[in-house]
């Protein structure tokens, strides 16, 4: 698979995020105070697709562009390391307004600052990383 | 619509991952077996990243003047009851992003807190917006679920709980 295919799915990523606000700072914070619909539309109607999408590929056993069969690989159940590592991420999401995708695409908005953002979420990878073994999942 | 065209050429969508393969890149591996892993593998993953740069570019260079965003009058008011101003203006307050006024100490500090936040908590949850909401509740997964709850609490938290103290 050349590597082309992956830029030029990252460039739509990045300009469906950007043209739908999803990388607005206030958008988030307008978001957790649940004050307007916009950002549920654009989840919701995401994930709509996504579930349309994902049953049509299950159901008709639809094959990726190599050929192999398009899997989808169900996660542990587990409670506390989606919810305690969820409410960590919720905490920083309202506080910076920005998740992961955002905080790439907002370098091309030409946002500097935001490399301070991205430079924490360096090291809270990093902590994650250490602290691993003494956590509980 | 992107999670679909990736599942189509074989990968799952998911960004908070690429943090992970930076650090391994970055000889973390040093550090944690966490960050010991082929990086390479995910390569298209860091090309997907690079090119939302580049949309994000894109976007920025079309939208021109309209960067305007209409925000709830709900939301406006209360930021303004916090202390910020001009929310019409731009994508990011420049009260915390320092992007006119220059970075105060207390924004670098925000904001290296934030991303700290997001970068431990998703990879605590396995996943953020890309990999738990968006792909994880498409598939209808319930740890998903479970995290994007999660992911709620910590907003409500931080901004009815912490912002008003902090602003």
């Amino acid at each position: 698979m050349k590597g082309i295919i992956y830029i030029i799915l990252g460039i739509i990523f990045g300009i469906s995020l950007s043209k739908a606000e999803v990388i607005s700072w206030y958008r988030i914070y307008e978001m957790f105070r649940f004050d307007s619909f916009h950002m549920y539309g654009v989840i919701g109607s995401a994930v709509t697709l996504g579930i349309i999408g994902t049953y049509l590929m299950k159901k008709l056993k639809l094959k990726d562009i190599n050929g192999e069969p398009i899997q989808f690989v169900d996660k542990d159940f587990s409670i506390v390391r989606y919810l305690v590592g969820g409410i960590f991420f919720g905490l920083g999401w309202a506080l910076v307004g920005a998740c992961p995708g955002p905080m790439f695409i907002l370098i091309g908005h030409g946002y500097w600052s935001i490399f301070i953002v991205i430079a924490g979420a360096l090291l809270g990878t990093l902590l994650y990383g250490i602290l691993r073994p003494r956590l509980k999942h | 619509m992107t999670m679909l065209m990736l599942l189509w050429v074989g990968k799952r969508f998911g960004v908070s991952s690429n943090l992970r393969t930076i650090c391994a890149i970055g000889g973390a591996g040093a550090l944690s077996d966490f960050f010991k892993f082929d990086w390479r593998s995910q390569t298209w993953n860091l090309l997907f990243v690079a090119g939302s740069i580049i949309g994000g570019y894109v976007a920025s260079a079309h939208l021109s003047s309209s960067n305007s965003i209409i925000i709830a009058a709900d939301t406006t008011r209360a930021l303004e009851g916090l202390g910020f101003e001009n929310m019409n203006e731009a994508y990011l307050p420049d009260e915390i992003f320092g992007l006119k006024s220059g970075l105060s100490g207390k924004g670098v500090f925000i904001l290296l807190i934030g991303g700290l936040l997001v970068g431990f908590g998703a990879r605590y949850a396995g996943g953020c917006t890309s990999g738990h909401a968006i792909s994880g509740l498409s598939q209808l997964q319930v740890p998903s679920l479970i995290a994007v709850v999660g992911f709620f609490i910590g907003g409500l938290i931080m901004v009815y709980g912490i912002m008003p103290i902090i602003f």
